[in-house]
């Protein structure tokens, strides 16, 4: 951005006479020329606004003045520059256990809401960037709803396995179609600008120049008011609900089981029942939304939204990377390129060929379309993807991320080339899944820049990078790469250089135990839905195919020998596997068929035929390999640990990643099976030395 | 017509001249146009031969003072297309850029530009050069169409809607194409190909010269691209289907004086002697290159790949406009002092293949010599060994607002490879000009 419109981004959003922040107040408020009532909401104690406790109870005082005032109007917005409220203050939801206290505060919280929605005089929410959960319920209060182009709403609550819990129910299904209303909520997806004016959910979209007019204008009456829609009352007969929710709840289950994730299920239930009773399904909504807080699950997703914000804090920093060099365009290489273009890098890509890099320009066009990028979008993110077959970004780069085939003489070869033309101040970072930095760093006369940025395929639903450091690794470098992840909107996990980092070191035991589990004569259909009945996104078979036998080879050989513990053999016919070519998704071979990236499953499994500890055989490895990792201090703490489980592979969310499932199970009681699978199978389990010291450990 | 006494004398006496160089080039591919629009529009094409070039340099982007572009058939989408390719290339919005037309010759106008302003001391960095997607030459709308248009847009009411939809007529549809339009004449309503049929008949350009000169172009070609001696010049194209486009595509290494004479003429049938084969080919590319002053090679670190040493730009009928070369190159020749010996190499554009040699032909013809040029013997003939030694538009192609830039690219690069110190670029201009530059290997 050059320096005049710089300058001029820093004027200030249209807050009317409200403009000035009030000491030791969360909200504004203040009366304009034309007896328009501002009340702007800018959190004295945070960069972003959240409803807390104190933040409502500061707003129903805020109502006494305005009731007893009664202005012409009222215009509610967020002070903020970067949203309007992005929900409930999510602090105050951790470990609740009392769902009557919970369901007193909902009283509270909704007593305060209604007193807006039954003022006399016009009520309008402004909205810029995000409305969320509880700001979405707070503009649903109101009259009117005016979005600054940009805006949008969502209900995410379901993500941490619950519902919205002040009026979202019944007010949005009210106010537009009921399904549409029904799915935003069930699914947690936002309404951007141009849906929401399209749903009803916005009254009008303008830009923020025009907002004072815009709020004249429906103040003078000019604007009509969004009616709920015929769709809304058609859904009063109970027999059109119940046709409705018995597709809702297919859907559902598509996506998340009722054991494991309860929310939808129960909103789904509270709009069947009582769509169209307001009071009924009020009171509903505060009662089922009080027991599922207070629940397992949601205490364990409220953990995994805490683990994000850590590893997104551990990306926070300066990062001095403007230019990304990229040396290899295959799957990897010309994703992390893409990516980084996307997220407003200048990318150089090179490779030995330019028949990939071609194809990586392909791949990164759907990317954008992925991303919901416009064409203006689209454009400059593929201009500053630069194809460079000649390698002239290397010496313009900030950030060398090299991205060869794990052949480490390769990558040596191409660090002693590579080097002498880097920037100084430049950082070289490999890819690798398998191969230790030390050994690779040898080829380098500055090996205090090298370190590991180890993305996971696909790099753009994944949002995990491990930030590899080894002995040499400054420390400047490491919070460097941290906040580089961090700006392209992926979550760091620092860790030390070890077989197969954290992540492939703790599952490379679950993938090779299935395989061992095949060997003996188990279905791979039994033993993929046993492992997802746990909560796991995919079985541990399919997971091999969708990753790559051939690199789940690699992996399992690179670990085999470099570990203190005996792995489980690996299979010959797997090696075979390899030779012949049905490497899994991507050759449409593997345990499974694939057809257009799917998996093709043809036999139902029978669980009945799942003996007792094929779970504990599956998934007990995977936390052992976790506590080892632990004690070596290749990772920091557990929530590192959990964090990188979860959000590189889809480790059952709702029990809040492996150490945490260890804790709430009881980590004895974890060793000690551990120990009866030694017994039972070999030398293979072998309860770590780490677990002893964990009992009573706090993450 | 012209005298040689009338030749204005424009730079020598001005001693306070800065240098100017020329640092470094690059160009796409030039793309032959197959029927629809390729894959590049004018502004994509910049884009794609200069990010490779600034990612080489060793100063950033935004050290350019300003940004000049040739190019003729601007696409609507693209207005002032110099500027939106500084913008697309993050040259920061700070960025200087301007877009130059002088037709066939606005490649070449927008490095001369470049060099007098760093001349004159008011620039010492420019990015320069030129962009042309003919292939997305526009279809234009018939004028009866475009009224029949506007009425529809007036009409007021159904009623009176209804009235002006009944004037539709079929014809409308048939959109005239704007390529062929923008290759004719307005003065004197000649095809370009016309004018070179023109200038065949008054020097003796026989079809088989002209056909033996367009084999030599296609064979020249392609003995530089085998040998790699595009290499840096030619940066490859990538779209965003994932193909790869890396060298220019029109080549026909197998091109045989045999295989041309079977082709029909298309301009003058049946008797003409302009043919597909002999002419230079609709073609998209941009190709850009940067000039730099002695400040700012030294501040940089430059290694100039050649001086620009003067330029000239000359006039005459639009109907014989492929004789321009040789109005601009001698009076240029004549005030640096240089005789036809002096010059090692010529690059001069294959607008047509008869054009050229009637060129070759105006300086070896004694009256043209003496009457036209003011000379007191013939110029001479400018051997074959010094004359486009790469090929040229006829076999890769005439994007006509970049060849200019493209001519005074290869001259340099061409210079550095034989060791060759002096050189000429001209090349003719539809509506009757021509434009030169003289350039030395530093």
């Amino acid at each position: 951005m050059g320096k005049v419109l710089d300058h001029l981004q820093h004027i200030k959003p249209e807050l009317g006479p409200a403009t000035r922040p009030e000491k030791n107040r969360h909200w504004r408020l203040a009366r304009d020329e034309n007896d328009i009532a501002w009340l702007v909401l800018d959190r004295h104690d945070s960069s972003a606004n959240t409803l807390s406790e104190s933040v409502l109870k500061e707003l129903d005082e805020r109502l006494d003045l305005i009731d007893n005032e009664k202005p012409k109007a009222l215009v509610i917005r967020s002070a903020k520059s970067s949203a309007f409220v992005a929900g409930a203050d999510i602090t105050e939801f951790r470990g609740l256990a009392d769902g009557g206290k919970v369901e007193e505060q909902l009283n509270l919280g909704h007593a305060i809401f209604d007193r807006i929605e039954k003022f006399s005089f016009p009520t309008i929410t402004v909205v810029h960037g995000y409305a969320l959960g509880g700001g979405f319920e707070l503009a649903l209060a109101t009259d009117y709803r005016v979005a600054i182009e940009g805006a949008s709403f969502g209900f995410p609550e379901v993500r941490l396995g619950l519902h919205p819990g002040l009026g979202g129910t019944f007010r949005l299904t009210e106010l537009i179609d009921p399904v549409e209303a029904m799915t935003m909520m069930l699914t947690g997806s936002n309404a951007h600008t141009k849906k929401a004016k399209k749903l009803g959910i916005a009254d009008l979209v303008v830009e923020e120049r025009h907002l004072k007019n815009a709020i004249n204008a429906i103040v003078d009456g000019k604007i009509a008011k969004q009616e709920p829609g015929l769709k809304s009352s058609a859904f009063i007969l109970s027999p059109a609900r119940s046709f409705a929710a018995r597709q809702m709840r297919a859907k559902t289950a598509e996506r998340a089981s009722q054991d494991h994730y309860p929310a939808p299920y129960a909103l789904i239930d509270l709009w069947e029942e009582h769509h169209g009773d307001r009071e009924k399904m009020q009171r509903g909504e505060i009662k089922s939304f009080a027991k599922l807080l207070t629940s397992q699950t949601a205490q364990n997703l409220i953990r995994v939204f805490f683990l994000r914000e850590k590893l997104k804090n551990i990306g926070d920093g300066e990062h001095g990377i403007s230019h990304v060099h990229v040396i290899g365009a295959g799957a990897m290489g010309g994703e992390i390129a893409a990516w980084c273009a996307v997220r407003g890098f200048r990318v150089s890509l090179g490779d030995v060929k330019n028949a990939p890099i071609g194809e990586a320009l392909k791949e990164a066009k759907a990317l954008c379309n992925d991303q919901h990028l416009s064409g203006t979008e689209t454009r400059d993110a593929l201009d500053r993807l630069i194809p460079d077959p000649q390698g002239h970004g290397i010496a313009q780069a900030d950030l060398v991320i090299e991205a060869v085939p794990e052949k480490p003489e390769l990558k040596r070869e191409i660090y002693k080339a590579i080097e002498p033309r880097m920037k100084a101040t430049a950082i070289l970072a490999t890819n690798t899944s398998s191969l230790e930095l030390p050994e690779l760093a040898t080829a380098l006369k500055n090996p205090a820049r090298f370190a590991g940025v180890h993305f996971f395929n696909p790099v753009s639903k994944m949002q995990l990078v491990e930030i590899v450091y080894h002995d040499k690794t400054e420390k400047n470098v490491l919070e460097r790469l941290n906040a580089f992840t961090g700006s392209i909107s992926r979550l760091p996990a620092p860790v030390k250089s070890y077989p197969g980092f954290l992540v492939n070191r703790a599952l490379m035991p679950y993938l090779m135990e299935a395989l061992m589990l095949l060997d003996e004569g188990h279905e791979k259909v039994v033993i993929d839905r046993t492992a997802e009945q746990f909560g796991m996104p995919m079985g541990p078979i399919e997971l091999a195919d969708q990753v790559g036998l051939d690199i789940c080879l690699h992996v399992a050989e690179s670990l085999k020998g470099n570990l203190e513990k005996p792995m489980p053999e690996i299979p010959d016919w797997l090696r075979k596997k390899v030779e012949k070519g049905e490497l899994g998704r991507k050759t449409g071979q593997g345990f499974y068929k694939w057809s257009d990236g799917k998996v093709q499953k043809e036999d139902v499994p029978d669980l009945a035929k799942a003996p007792d500890d094929m779970l504990d055989r599956l998934i007990l490895p995977m936390l052992d390999a976790c506590v080892e990792c632990l004690r070596k201090g290749i990772v920091e703490d557990t929530d590192v640990i959990d964090g990188a489980m979860i959000f590189a592979t889809g480790f059952a969310p709702f029990r809040g990643g492996p150490m945490n499932y260890a804790r709430d199970r009881g980590v004895d009681e974890i060793r000690n099976k551990i120990s009866e699978l030694r017994n039972k199978h070999g030398p293979r389990f072998e309860p770590d030395r780490g677990w002893s010291g964990l009992n009573g450990k706090d993450s | 017509m012209t005298k040689a006494s009338t030749f204005p004398n424009r730079q020598g006496s001005d001693s306070n001249n800065r240098k100017v160089y020329l640092v470094d080039g690059a160009r796409t591919p030039f793309l032959k146009a197959r029927g629809g629009p390729g894959p590049f529009t004018p502004v994509d094409l910049a884009v794609q031969c200069g990010r490779p070039l600034l990612m080489r340099q060793p100063f950033s982007r935004d050290a350019f003072d300003q940004v000049i572009l040739g190019c003729v058939n601007v696409i609507a989408d693209e207005m002032n297309p110099s500027r939106v390719a500084a913008l697309r290339l993050g040259m920061g919005d700070a960025m200087v850029a301007f877009t130059v037309q002088i037709n066939c010759g606005s490649g070449m106008q927008s490095i001369d530009t470049a060099y007098k302003y760093i001349r004159q001391g008011e620039s010492d960095l420019i990015l320069a050069g030129g962009a042309e997607a003919l292939s997305h030459a526009p279809l234009v709308m018939r004028e009866e169409a475009v009224e029949w248009y506007a009425g529809l847009a007036r009409a007021k009411g159904p009623l009176d809607t209804a009235k002006q939809m009944s004037g539709l007529r079929p014809e409308f549809f048939k959109p005239v194409i704007g390529l062929e339009r923008g290759l004719t004449d307005p003065i004197t309503e000649l095809n370009m190909g016309q004018t070179a049929e023109v200038l065949a008949h008054h020097f003796d350009i026989s079809r088989e010269d002209a056909d033996q000169y367009a084999v030599e172009s296609q064979h020249r070609l392609a003995t530089a691209q085998e040998q790699g001696w595009l290499e840096g010049e030619v940066e490859p194209a990538f779209d965003r289907d994932g193909n790869v486009y890396e060298k220019d595509d029109g080549v026909r290494p197998d091109s045989s004086v045999a295989k041309l004479s079977e082709l029909n003429p298309v301009f003058e049938k049946p008797y003409g002697k302009v043919t597909a084969g002999n002419s230079s080919q609709i073609t998209d590319g941009a190709c850009w290159v940067i000039l730099a002053s002695e400040d700012a090679v030294q501040k940089h670190g430059l290694e100039p790949l050649a001086e620009i040493r003067d330029s000239e730009w000359a006039g005459l009928d639009p109907s014989i406009m492929g004789l321009g070369p040789v109005m601009c190159t001698t009076p240029m020749m004549q005030r640096n002092g240089l005789a036809k010996k002096d010059i090692d190499l010529w690059e001069l554009n294959e607008a047509f293949a008869a054009q050229v040699l009637a060129c070759l032909a105006a300086w070896q013809d004694k009256e043209f010599c003496k009457n036209v040029l003011g000379l007191d013997k013939t110029f001479g003939k400018i051997g074959r060994d010094r004359l486009n030694v790469d090929g040229g538009a006829i076999s890769l192609g005439h994007p006509v607002g970049t060849s200019g830039s493209r001519i005074v690219l290869h001259l340099a690069n061409a210079m550095k490879r034989l060791k060759k110190k002096r050189g000429i670029a001209t090349e003719c201009i539809g509506g009757g000009l021509a434009g030169a530059m003289l350039l030395e290997v530093v």
